[in-house]
């Protein structure tokens, strides 16, 4: 129970950004540690400018160390100069906190936002001093958890990861807790870890591989099945219904070096329903759960007058949609409290122009970049992908955005969709064209950046069947992106290496097998693979073929509709049948509309709960077509149909 | 719109902070104390405050210190009592122990400062030091040649040492021989770091603390609470 500070304090003067590692937060806490009170390490995979802001983190360290029983630090993984300084000096993984080592906790729980993580997630077990293998592991070592986005498919980390939680993590925390805190306070009697696992895989919500089998006929996937009796066949995500009921975090951590997202973060929903089919966060998070306007109102005060910030998001997958937004960014921007001096930030805008409007009336203050995401270039792929933006609702949003001051515009599209053909990803370009010509009516220097990214399946999507484009097809048809925007004055290509796409795809929609690959790529070196500089295609290439595993099976592969897919054993709450519906949907260039403002579909979110949507408004917010491709300049007025063929514009 | 400056420390682990995250810190938990400050115009309005000379990231400091413009227009917690709210505000290890209020025109710290006082820890035995030191102080002049903008610049750095003393560690602890260094800072700075490769052998350092800031005026040595502080009942010196 010792603080590793005076040995760790040698070595900062010998690293990058030392201060990563002080803590001293604002709102850090300093949690009285007890036999009797079960110790959580949270883990952040990654650096901590990009772990500290992590919203679901910071929830789950106030909550925990509210609880009379428990207690949370946090951790993050030390870059690669002070690693070696660790493992030279022999220091342990430490939480930020208190400069614990992690061997004085009891649980060390992972958040997992992506794939390329997962090699530093191997790499903060060992440096922990916890054997990597969960099998290896013994009633003394840490519990290893983990919670987030990548838990949909917790496969490829199921042979190090004690247990997974699946979906909301505000009210699983408690059992957890409580289920390790009993064997905790038992002694720990050996033999004991088993136990204490199978408990934990009968609490809702928590996949503990160790007590599935896995069966196999040659390379074909049979089915992920229970050993025990007691054991859940299918373990499904947890959802909180009401979250008016978790204001949280409440002292958002203020930290005192630059980090990403540096501001005040406000959640004003949960799930989104526009059912965008290649989005797996919008599929897993449904349904649509709102705070109450009042509540953020009073987060929005309290926390800027507590932290200083003058910049507050308002987050959530997709914010313009949120009851009542105008009202809500007018109140905050016009507080006299704030003295005109704070902005707020939309992180996603729909891309319309009443959303260009809300936007330009609260950054008066500051006017940052605008990003708007059409994500195909074409109104026929937008159609296969949900995502129902007109051409004229993006004209219409840039337009507005050049008008009222804004310069430079960035766009977000993808590239290797389904049915996606050289004149869809030409189309990227061309709308880009078309969007700078409208910006040089206001602008001499208008200009847009276009940033493409290489499509990976997810599971829990319409699109997990699909096989992904191959690295040289994503760099040829950025190739074709790049000749035709050569010679466009003003706009600009930035892409995301197809070679990180790849490896992302093996581990989207991976199994069990890939866990030595997993673990070969550790052990030579490849930790922070989300790193450009830090990235090498050719040792994953490697461990692949050593253990036998064909990446194109695994990434390229269409699936067949009664394929077992490495997840079946795992709820999101979405119907099989829903989504493979979806995808056939998708095929047929069919659009969906969304169910929060017409019938329900039956995707199995809210029935599988006993829960609803919760919003304030039972209309959609008029202006534009509001992203569904239809006419909505009336508001709730509209007739609400399928949208079975293009209504008009597009092509 | 009235100017003032305020003294604090840096101590502890918000040491290894850098220059830039402690303004951020600064500017924030001003925001968030309620301290109403005058913001520049233009498309990103900043606040009016500044800063003295960078203190390298990892060494502490007595002595560091802030300019701030106050808007007088809106209401503000007693001037007087900026260092106590401030401090709880502040982070650990950063504590406010002065405050002047300065007349208009008090040209920046920046311009301002003329030397610094270092307590500067080594690694080295007491025979060594001693022998090092002796031979700086007797060098006539010290030429360093350093890469600046790509350009090779020579100086020497002999003017800009003050004074050196040595501190030999107390008796029966560990805490290493020390030199007190008063570097001066115009026409530019000499740093702790490289006070310490000036002569070869090199001395290697453990630990560095800021302990004073001086502005020479007028023959007199002045701590910078004092240089253009307006004879107004506000200045206040705290005890620490």
């Amino acid at each position: 129970m010792t603080s590793i500070w005076p040995e760790l304090e040698e070595l900062l003067p010998r690293v990058q950004k030392p201060a990563r590692y002080i803590g001293l937060e604002g709102g850090h806490q300093q949690p009285e540690h007890a036999p009797h009170k079960v110790a959580w390490l949270l883990a952040y995979p990654d650096t901590y400018e990009v772990g500290l802001p992590n919203q679901g983190l910071q929830i789950l360290y106030e909550i925990i160390n509210e609880r009379d029983d428990a207690v949370a630090e946090r951790t993050y993984a030390p870059w690669v100069d002070l690693e070696a300084e660790m493992r030279a000096a022999g220091l342990p993984l430490f939480s930020v906190d208190t400069h614990r080592p992690a061997a004085d906790f009891d649980i060390l729980g992972f958040n997992l936002s992506a794939e390329l993580v997962y090699t530093n997630v191997l790499n903060c077990i060992d440096l922990a001093g916890c054997p990597v293998r969960a099998d290896e592991r013994s009633r003394h070592d840490l519990l290893v958890g983990a919670g987030g986005h990548c838990t949909y498919n917790p496969e490829p980390l199921a042979d190090f990861v004690d247990f997974f939680v699946l979906g909301d993590g505000e009210e699983v925390v408690a059992e957890i807790t409580e289920v390790v805190g009993e064997w905790k306070r038992s002694g720990r009697p050996e033999g004991s870890r088993h136990h204490v696992l199978r408990r934990l895989a009968r609490v809702e919500g928590v996949y503990v591989p160790a007590m599935y089998e896995v069966r196999y006929d040659g390379a074909e996937l049979m089915g992920v099945e229970p050993r025990y009796p007691d054991v859940p066949a299918v373990v499904g995500k947890r959802t909180i219904a009401d979250l008016a009921a978790w204001p949280y975090p409440r002292n958002q951590l203020v930290p005192l070096t630059e980090v990403v997202h540096d501001r005040l973060n406000v959640e004003v929903f949960r799930g989104c329903t526009r059912g965008c089919r290649f989005c797996q966060a919008g599929m897993i998070t449904r349904p649509v759960r709102e705070r109450p306007a009042d509540q953020v109102r009073t987060m929005v005060q309290e926390g800027l007058r507590r932290t200083g910030y003058d910049e507050v998001a308002l987050t959530s997958l997709s914010t313009a949609d949120f009851s009542g937004i105008e009202k809500l960014v007018a109140d905050t921007v016009n507080d006299p409290a704030n003295c005109g001096q704070v902005s707020v930030s939309l992180p996603s805008l729909r891309v319309d122009a009443f959303t260009v409007d809300v936007a330009a009336s609260i950054q008066q203050a500051r006017r940052t970049g605008l990003t708007f995401a059409p994500e195909a270039g074409s109104w026929r792929l937008r159609q296969v992908i949900n995502k129902l933006i007109l051409e004229e609702d993006l004209y219409g949003a840039v337009e507005s955005a050049f008008s009222q001051g804004w310069r430079r515009m960035k766009l977000y599209f993808l590239t290797g969709l389904p049915t996606e053909t050289d004149e869809d990803t030409l189309g990227i370009a061309e709308l880009a064209r078309n969007c700078v010509e409208l910006g040089r009516r206001y602008h001499k220097g208008a200009s847009v950046t276009v940033s493409v990214g290489g499509f990976v399946p997810k599971p829990f999507t319409p699109f997990q069947w699909f096989g992904q484009n191959t690295i040289d097809e994503l760099y040829r048809k950025i190739g074709l992106l790049k000749d035709a925007t050569r010679r466009m004055r003003g706009v600009q290509l930035k892409w995301h290496d197809p070679r990180a796409t790849f490896v992302e795809g093996i581990f989207s929609r991976g199994d069990r097998r890939l866990g030595p690959v997993l673990e070969d790529v550790w052990r030579d070196g490849g930790t922070f693979q989300e790193w450009s500089e830090r990235f090498d295609l050719q040792r994953w290439l490697e461990a692949m073929a050593r253990h036998g595993l064909d990446h194109e099976w695994y990434v390229y592969r269409h699936r067949v509709q009664h394929e077992v897919l490495p997840w079946d054993h795992l709820d999101a709450g979405l119907h099989k049948d829903f989504l493979w519906q979806d995808w056939r949907d998708a095929l047929a260039e069919v659009g969906l509309e969304d169910c929060r403002w017409t019938p329900c579909y039956d995707c199995g979110a809210c029935t599988g709960y006993g829960i609803e949507h919760v919003v304030a408004s039972a209309t959609p917010p008029s202006g534009g077509s509001q992203g569904t491709g239809q006419d909505l300049r009336s508001g709730g007025a509209v007739p609400v149909t399928l949208l079975a063929s293009p209504p008009r514009a597009g092509r | 719109m009235t100017p003032i400056r305020l003294r604090y420390t840096k101590n502890g682990k918000i040491r290894f902070a850098s220059h830039r995250d402690v303004a951020r810190i600064w500017e924030r938990s001003l925001r968030a104390a309620g301290v109403p400050m005058v913001y520049s115009e233009g498309y990103s309005p900043r606040p009016r405050i500044a800063f003295g000379l960078a203190l390298p990231t990892g060494s502490e400091s007595d002595g560091e210190y802030i300019d701030i413009q106050l808007d007088d227009g809106r209401p503000s917690v007693p001037i007087a009592e900026l260092p106590r709210v401030l401090s709880e505000t502040l982070p650990p290890g950063i504590e406010v122990t002065g405050l002047a209020v300065l007349e208009p025109k008090t040209p920046s710290l920046q311009a301002a400062v003329t030397s610094c006082v270092w307590d500067i820890t080594v690694t080295e035995t007491i025979d060594e030091i001693n022998q090092w030191v002796q031979r700086v102080l007797a060098a006539p002049t010290i030429v360093v040649t350093r890469e600046r903008k790509g350009k090779a610049v020579t100086d020497d750095l002999r003017p800009l040492i003050r004074s050196l003393d040595v501190v030999p560690a107390a008796p029966g602890t560990n805490g290493g021989h020390r030199i007190r260094a008063e570097l001066g800072t115009q026409p530019r700075s000499l740093r702790p770091s490289e006070l310490l490769s000036a002569l070869e052998p090199a001395l290697h350092e453990r630990h560095v603390r800021r302990l004073k800031q001086w502005i020479e005026q007028d023959g007199a040595r002045l701590e910078p609470l004092q240089a253009g502080a307006a004879p107004a009942p506000h200045t206040t010196r705290c005890a620490s």
